[in-house]
């Protein structure tokens, strides 16, 4: 069912946190994953129990500092649990949607609450902008105001992240409650569809929909009109990027354009996708030998190093791109600033095509490398 | 390329299948060229990608991977499963500017010691023709 919840003074995240409190309260779920202010007004997310303090909760916040997919996969994944609410952004939804195909979530018992993303901040940008000069430059109102229009625009003298600039996929597809931004006056209301069980779980009868059917209706339509300007724009964007990148990859090879990559593996740490507990990077497997060193640069005449840069990246893009959500988060997280993400989403949409394969889509929808057809490719190896 | 110019190529093989036929070929005297470097796996799915990419990115001419005939998997369905991931890698290395035609993947039985012959012969002759793999003198990688 759909529902406008009401927004009192503007105040668009206080309805917000009594939505939330309001699914603690009435018992839908015993915790929610949700990010929180912390007192220093920094941005993570917590498992919070307690409703009182969900006047921390601020999903609405800007800024990305983790895919939070990792740690709603860490607070679902195994039973005995309690039924638990998960806040996220749609590329964090996509993960986790990966995250239960690859083993390391479940949608058991668990209750997904997704919010339309209107671009996120990198976390020093975020900050930077909270200790603004004078007055805090930060101004979440303004970035709301463009989720009417769809104009969707960082501040002035801010960027979004690099992914969030790229990002054809800003909406919530599916989710048992959908916060739906797009296409709304959120000083006024925020128009939100759920699921029918939650619905009744949260006492909102066929009363109270009927009462807002008529606001209900116009946003709906608004929501698919927005979306489809904010996903046209982003992909013109977003394709502008890839072509500009494979002539680069064309030009100057992976290897090139990892040249500074100095192997820290924050992009695979950061990365909701890579889970594997023990990387094969961080085994004694790259612990190589002196002489092996020296054998490689006599034979070479000189050898990169740290080695194995190259042969991480694209080992990585073997091992992950197929369920790449293009969150992001790896180019947040590069020391050198290299463009990681750009590479696997460039990478990654050829190589999800050639399987058809969208990642998060669905749960239903096998892994490729999971899965096979006997008469596919019967050219492969025949030779 | 010059004729003085060898490939080398790193062939992964099935213990079941084309291993069995490298040694028939062997067994039966059958001549091919000496360029191939083979490792023997128990299956031709569990060749993770960094085996192919770790001699390819050293220097390596050619990738061969060897696995049993759709159908006739020792474990059911590994060369299947190989298959796509063989297929990945490839769309992959093609599309991050390396040359995807050094990795082979080929279907060779135990019985076909000839076949296993022949293709390594063929791909010594496709890697001298494509020259020497650039990543040999590469030492920024």
């Amino acid at each position: 069912m759909r529902t406008t919840i009401s927004v009192e003074n503007g105040d668009t995240l206080a309805a917000v946190r009594g939505l939330l409190r309001q699914l603690l309260e009435a018992e839908v779920v015993d915790a929610l994953l949700v990010p929180m202010e912390t007192p220093s007004g920094t941005i993570t997310p917590a498992l919070v129990a307690d409703p009182d303090l969900l006047n921390a909760a601020n999903p609405l916040a800007p800024v990305m500092g983790l895919n939070a997919a990792h740690v709603a996969g860490q607070v679902s994944v195994r039973e005995p649990r309690g039924r638990i609410g998960v806040v996220l952004r749609p590329c964090e939804l996509r993960a986790l949607v990966e995250l239960v195909k690859l083993k390391q979530a479940s949608l058991d018992d668990v209750v997904t609450i997704g919010v339309d993303c209107l671009g996120t901040y990198d976390v020093p940008v975020y900050n930077a902008m909270r200790a603004g000069p004078g007055q805090a430059a930060l101004d979440v109102a303004a970035l709301l105001a463009t989720a009417q229009s769809g104009e969707l625009a960082p501040q002035e003298g801010y960027t979004f992240r690099d992914a969030c600039q790229m990002c054809e996929k800003p909406h919530v597809a599916e989710a048992d409650i959908v916060l739906e931004l797009f296409g709304a006056d959120l000083a006024a209301g925020i128009p939100v569809s759920l699921s029918d069980e939650v619905a009744e779980k949260m006492g909102m009868d066929g009363v109270e929909a009927e009462r807002n059917q008529v606001i209900e209706k116009e946003p709906g339509l608004k929501r698919a009109e927005v979306l489809e300007k904010v996903v046209a724009a982003r992909t013109q964007v977003r394709d502008a990027r890839f072509a500009e990148m494979r002539q680069r990859l064309d030009r100057e090879g992976v290897e090139g354009v990892f040249a500074a990559c100095v192997r820290c593996h924050n992009c695979m740490t950061v990365c909701p996708i890579c889970y594997c507990k023990t990387c094969l990077f961080k085994s004694p497997i790259f612990d190589h030998e002196p002489m092996q060193y020296m054998n490689w640069a006599q034979r070479k005449g000189a050898y990169r190093l740290p080695a194995d840069t190259t042969l991480f990246h694209l080992t990585r893009l073997n091992h992950m791109v197929l369920s790449c959500v293009g969150c992001g988060m790896c180019t947040s997280s590069c020391p050198a600033e290299l463009p990681v993400g750009q590479v696997f989403r460039a990478i990654g949409q050829q190589v999800q095509e050639t399987f058809d394969y969208v990642p998060g889509r669905s749960v239903e929808e096998p892994l490729p490398m999971v899965t096979f057809h006997e008469d596919e490719w019967m050219e492969m190896g025949e030779g | 390329m010059t004729d003085s110019f060898e490939p080398k190529i790193v062939a992964f093989l099935c213990n079941w299948c084309t291993y069995t036929g490298a040694d028939l070929a062997g067994t039966s005297r059958i001549q091919y060229p000496p360029n191939v470097r083979i490792i023997r796996l128990m299956c031709s799915s569990s060749v993770d990608p960094t085996y192919v990419l770790k001699p390819l990115l050293d220097g390596a001419d050619g990738v061969l991977i060897g696995g049993c005939h759709p159908g006739d998997c020792h474990y059911q369905s590994g060369n299947y499963k190989a298959r796509r991931r063989i297929i990945a890698l490839k769309e992959i290395l093609k599309n991050a500017g390396f040359d995807e035609d050094r990795v082979w993947l080929r279907w060779i039985s135990a019985s076909e010691g000839g076949r296993f012959a022949e293709t390594v012969t063929q791909m010594t002759e496709a890697m001298k023709e494509k020259g020497p793999n650039p990543m040999r003198r590469e030492w920024a990688v």
